[in-house]
């Protein structure tokens, strides 16, 4: 593998990798004929990022013959070569990446201004190609906006708060604060911005809905996407199924794929509303089984030829001795737990507490008798705790 | 109970924030006291509070093109909320470019104070935000708690010095003791001292000036003239108190003063245009 990039290239490799780090601990980097790929994924796999870098960003893109080269390494090792972003943008002319197979090293040199070399030789891991698939087209709800209109409406939001919750309509798009029911309602600061269809350069919205999803990844795009002045387009559904936040461009492609919190739970909630006895958990995927049957869907997708983009998962390969899912037992608490519901929105009160994003990952199972031959997966939704550390 | 309020003018938008983010550095939940004239941030000096009390009081005419209040009854014609200053400081800041800002008394999921801000865009709709911040409302028997403080019987009473040196100072100071004594007297001289087994650290402020502070009778109240103009009254009291005061001030008033009853108090106030701000620091032994 041999790469060249220049000019202000450079910098826009800099900063697909500086969002790519709030996502995940490691940069997952493969070659291939139709770019430079550059995925990440996070611990609960709960939010998932690739950016694709097509050959013509490059002003030289060189990749291995034969088999297939693709590694993964830490984030935090490929920052650091694309440390300072200022002065990146004034100094380096240059940035080659080369893969050096003797050495089993990756070498990223960035050619400055004065003829000064920086070499960075960054060792790293084989690894299996991660590879997300969803399916942007089943979206039935698309918005697409500059920059600036989002990052004005995140600005709104403190600085803490995790998941926003975003729900259409047929001309409006509203943002608010998500808050846990495990915050005292009372405590909690709800904000809510109301963004007209106006503001949107397509505004598609064949179903009313409404979703959860975390902020940190989000705000990592709109860094990205704020810096290359390129519009952000939302593809989103129905709760529970994830929401694909893209950014695309001649040369470059970039999708980050969020979990968004389950309705069954907002339904179970609202329905449950201090009800004595909580409903008995209703998913059984979100046991063992499920959990093996998803690392054979990873090696199945991983060794195989790429599958067509339907079933909306991200698949992390060789996790074969990662804990299994177990039955979020907070689920149950909340059930139990009085809640307030307000307006007319699966709306959750209180502040979200110091704990991570209670996550849903995306199995995927098949269908029986599914009416859609072409779209042979759906999605099931299973609950995970991020706290199930599972690296 | 009813309240809306509404703030158009920038200015005044701007300085309104810069109050409520001092106040919010000063103490996490206070009270919001409403009158059809004025609004005060009140903290009464409870124990729970380490003894630390905040009176500020604002004229609503200077802040807002709109205020409309409907109280408990027509006698008592106030409203009282307890709140989380932090929170309005925060929905104020997200509404610096604002059109308009409407600040309201609503019953959500429980009583909020509603700021609703519509913020310019390039579309022809503006935005809307708004922020729903929780309040208890406080009833009629216990706004005995929020009255006025009144002022205290002080023994000495000075100008002083300009609050970024004095910052300085304490910031330094913190770092040797936990402990300040604060010292004046009538002749515009104040001292802040640390005192530890180690060391002892003094700074010396003169040439202060003594603010003259008229009785109702038109004598000169306080600070009795039995008292040598030379001798210094002092307080002890904890540093990080004073420290927070001095780190959290936005505004940049045009009237500071300090009234020190010797190991009891020390009272602090700060004046500008029409907001003005007390704090009350207890000594400790």
């Amino acid at each position: 593998m041999d790469c060249v990039v220049t000019g202000g290239n450079v910098k826009v490799l800099a900063k697909a990798i500086h969002s790519l780090s709030r996502i995940g601990d490691e940069l997952y980097l493969e070659p291939q004929e139709d770019g430079l790929t550059l995925r990440s994924v996070n611990s609960s796999r709960s939010a998932y990022a690739c950016f694709l870098f097509a050959p013509l960003f490059f002003s030289r893109y060189v990749i291995p013959d034969g088999h297939g080269f693709r590694c993964k390494m830490a984030i935090k090792s490929v920052q650091a070569v694309f440390r300072s972003l200022a002065t990146l943008e004034k100094t380096v002319e240059k940035c080659h990446i080369e893969l050096d197979g003797d050495r089993n090293r990756l070498t990223f040199t960035l050619h400055c201004k004065h003829g000064l070399l920086k070499t960075h030789n960054l060792s790293f891991q084989d690894s299996e190609s991660l590879q997300a698939v969803f399916d942007k087209d089943s979206s039935t709800n698309v918005l697409k906006a500059q920059p600036r209109v989002l990052v004005d409406t995140v600005l709104n939001f403190p600085p803490s708060l995790e998941e926003v919750t975003v729900t259409v309509s047929n001309e409006r798009v509203w943002f608010r604060n998500h808050v846990d029911q495990e915050a005292e309602p009372s405590k909690a600061m709800l904000t809510e911005l109301c963004l007209s269809a106006d503001e949107f350069d397509h505004f598609e919205v064949r179903a009313q809905s409404s979703v959860t999803f975390c902020l940190k990844e989000l705000r990592g795009l709109l860094v990205f996407a704020e810096s290359t002045g390129l519009p952000i387009s939302m593809y989103f559904a129905e709760p529970g199924r994830p929401v694909v936040l893209s950014v695309t461009d001649s040369v470059l492609d970039g999708n980050f794929v969020l979990a968004t919190l389950s309705d069954e739970l907002g339904v179970r909630q609202q329905n449950s509303k201090r009800a004595c006895t909580p409903p008995p958990p209703t998913d059984d995927f979100m046991n063992d089984e499920l959990e093996s049957y998803l690392i054979a869907m990873d090696t199945s997708i991983a060794t195989g030829p790429s599958v067509p983009e339907a079933v909306l998962a991200p698949l992390l390969p060789s996790r074969a001795g990662s804990p299994p899912a177990k039955p979020d037992p907070r689920s149950t608490i909340h059930s139990e737990r009085e809640e307030d519901s307000m307006e007319e929105e699966v709306e959750d009160l209180g502040r979200p507490p110091n704990k991570k994003f209670r996550s849903l990952f995306f199995g995927s199972v098949y269908p029986t008798g599914s009416p859609l031959s072409s779209r042979t997966m759906t999605s099931q939704k299973v609950l995970a705790s991020d706290s199930e550390d599972d690296t | 109970m009813k309240f809306r309020s509404k703030i158009i003018d920038i200015g005044c938008l701007n300085h309104f924030t810069r109050v409520v983010t001092t106040i919010s550095k000063l103490t996490k939940t206070c009270v919001l006291r409403l009158t059809p004239d004025n609004l005060y941030f009140v903290l009464s000096g409870k124990v729970a509070n380490g003894g630390v009390g905040m009176w500020c009081e604002l004229s609503q005419a200077k802040f807002f093109d709109e205020f409309q209040l409907e109280g408990v009854s027509v006698e008592a014609n106030e409203i009282c909320l307890e709140l989380a200053p932090d929170n309005l400081s925060r929905a104020l800041k997200t509404a610096q470019n604002a059109k308009t800002v409407k600040i309201k008394l609503t019953r959500k999921h429980c009583p909020c104070l509603t700021i609703a801000a519509e913020l310019p865009t390039m579309s022809s709709v503006s935005r809307v935000v708004t922020h729903d911040i929780p309040v208890d409302v406080i009833p009629k028997r216990l706004w005995n708690d929020f009255k006025e403080p009144s002022m205290p019987d002080f023994d000495v009473t000075i100008y002083m010095p300009p609050l970024k040196i004095m910052k300085n100072v304490v910031d330094r100071m913190k770092n040797l003791s936990n402990f300040l004594v604060i010292e004046a007297n009538m002749n515009g001289e104040m001292n802040l001292k640390i005192e530890t087994d180690l060391v002892s650290v003094t700074t010396h402020f003169r040439d202060l000036g003594n603010p003259p502070w008229a009785g109702d009778d038109g004598s000169q109240a306080g600070a009795d003239s039995q008292r040598e103009p030379e001798t210094m009254v002092q307080a002890r009291v904890d540093v990080r108190k004073l420290q927070q005061f001095l780190m959290g001030q936005q505004f940049n008033p045009s009237k500071a003063m300090c009234n020190i009853v010797q190991n009891t108090i020390i009272h602090l106030i700060l004046l500008y245009e029409d907001v003005s701000l007390q704090y009350f620091i207890p000594a400790v032994a």
